[in-house]
């Protein structure tokens, strides 16, 4: 534990006191309970964080409880690897099939929907593959097929690339041949490469929204939240790694920080989250009407599974 | 947007803070290193010394996500030298930079330190110098070289973003202070959000660092 013991040294010496004075008065950060003045190792994916929406989130969470988050953004596949080795508290990733593995193989505990925003298809202001009048995924990305019209894909088992698979074998395609090129990139990257190549690419419409600067690709076809394809849907759930798998890890502070970013305070900040002047996730933590397969595997049947 | 940095002086400092710490420390520590056998390997005659001369110049050129990939292999909480807790912290990136530089600086050590005229050897023996005396003369004779084999391995290790990115994390937290973020890994960062002029801004400020620690060192070696 040893660069834990310093990040509370550290964080005794600096603002964090004061923070944590200043907010909550003279709360007991020398108590044994407390986890003011503790690191918390957060894997998470890309788009949660070049967004900027984390920053937001852990500055709230800093300011609340005295701790501060290391938020490593890599691709879901990565922060996933990395969680299963050990080197991560809690993830915050969007591949439900990838989350419910690593639930499945004992990895993850109290997994939470967190919130979502969903995918659409941009691609040339042209839109050589008519990409437009469709009005389903499969149909877009057929389309794209038929015209071999440039694609560039994550190719990075990231959450985007899964769900980018996913709609290909939905279609019944299987993309190859010149104009189906994997950039190995992040989501920001990726776009950067579809906008220089003029290609049509999947994408996050939190990154979309946040580099539409940047880049001059134009929605082709709309998710779910401006009335697309339910299948576009991108959901972000938030796990806890098992204290009994890897006893290094911060097991109390993850839980404390699950706890707060679905808390009414903390959905609020991600449904307050504008980037452009437009809100890029929608908070999905809470609701009346339980949910239960949130906790559990998708289709998780407690005969099933013999327990 | 562009150069928002400029206006956020913590976010450039704490990122320059930990690239020279992070660096500077590793090119210590591989100098330490790297020197001695440099100059027991440029000495001495056995054989099999082209062999270890070929493979010195060869680590020269190791991909450095591939020693990053290595290095988080070992360092991961899962490996092992996982009870170290060594993972996302700036002495895991000292320890990749570390393995980067040291066959640079060996590699160009040790060919200044054979390059060194035998006239000069000769002439020290001649005068009827000790072996020590004869190892220092070539030392004084040689130390341009060194110092050059310093300097490229500092160059090395504060350009590479390959194994900081693996073995770092680019982490840097909510009040924007580094914590593994380095000036490579935030170009990398910055680029992938599509802050281009960050990006670039943040180039130019690892150019002139260098510009600087090359200025400091060679003025310190007498030239």
């Amino acid at each position: 534990m040893e660069y834990r013991r310093r990040a509370v040294l550290r964080a005794g010496a600096t603002g964090i006191a004061a923070a944590v004075a200043g907010c909550l008065g003279s709360n007991n950060t020398d108590g044994e309970g407390s986890i003011a003045g503790e690191e918390l190792a957060l894997a998470t994916t890309t788009s949660t964080y070049d967004t900027g929406l984390l920053d937001e989130i852990n500055a709230a969470f800093q300011e609340r409880f005295g701790a501060q988050v290391a938020a490593n953004a890599q691709g879901t596949g990565q922060a996933i690897e990395s969680a299963r080795n050990g080197n991560a508290d809690v993830i915050l990733v969007h591949a439900r099939s990838q989350e419910d593995e690593f639930m499945r193989e004992g990895y993850g505990v109290n997994r939470r929907d967190l919130m979502f925003n969903d995918f659409v298809v941009v691609g040339p202001s042209d839109d050589p593959a008519g990409v437009g009048d469709t009005d389903q995924a499969t149909a877009a990305f057929e389309a794209i097929a038929d015209a071999q019209a440039t694609f560039v894909s994550r190719g990075d088992d990231s959450g985007t690339h899964t769900k980018e698979l996913v709609v290909w074998s939905e279609a019944g395609l299987e993309p190859g041949g010149e104009w189906y090129q994997e950039t190995g990139s992040g989501m920001g990257d990726t776009l950067t490469i579809a906008d220089e190549s003029s290609a049509y690419t999947l994408a996050d419409r939190g990154t979309v929204l946040s580099m539409q600067d940047t880049v001059d690709l134009e929605i082709a076809l709309q998710g779910p939240i401006e009335g697309g394809p339910e299948l576009l849907a991108n959901p972000y759930g938030i796990m806890a790694i098992n204290p009994e798998i890897h006893d290094n890890v911060n097991y109390q502070l993850a839980m404390a920080y699950i706890g707060f970013v679905t808390s009414p305070e903390g959905q609020q900040l991600i449904g307050d989250y504008t980037a452009n002047g437009q809100q890029l996730f929608f908070p999905e933590a809470l609701a009346e009407d339980p949910d239960f397969q949130q906790y559990v595997p998708e289709d998780w049947q407690p005969d099933s599974e013999g327990e | 947007m562009a150069l928002e940095f400029i206006a956020e002086p913590t976010y450039l400092r704490s990122i320059i803070r930990v690239s020279l710490t992070v660096s500077l420390t590793a090119i210590v520590l591989s100098t330490l290193v790297s020197l001695p056998i440099a100059f027991v390997v440029g000495f001495a005659e056995f054989p099999g010394k082209r062999l270890l001369t070929a493979i010195i110049n060869t680590g020269m050129g190791f991909p450095s996500v591939a020693v990053g990939l290595l290095v988080l292999l070992f360092i991961s909480n899962d490996g092992p030298l996982g009870t170290l807790e060594l993972v996302y912290t700036p002495e895991a990136m000292i320890i990749s930079q570390c393995i980067l530089a040291a066959p640079v600086i060996t590699g160009v050590a040790l060919s200044a330190v054979e390059s060194v005229d035998d006239a000069v050897r000769d002439a020290a023996y001649g005068v009827g110098g000790t072996r020590t005396d004869v190892a220092l003369i070539t030392l004084k004779e040689a130390r341009y070289g060194v110092i050059t084999g310093i300097l490229a391995g500092f160059g090395r290790a504060i350009s590479e973003v390959g194994s900081v990115l693996i073995v770092g994390g680019n982490i840097a937290y909510a009040d924007g202070t580094s914590k593994t973020r380095t000036i490579t890994t935030a170009i990398t960062f910055e680029t992938r959000r599509g802050e281009f002029e960050t990006a670039l801004a943040l180039g130019a400020v690892l150019i002139v660092l260098v510009l600087l620690v090359n200025g400091i060192v060679l003025r310190l070696g007498g030239r």
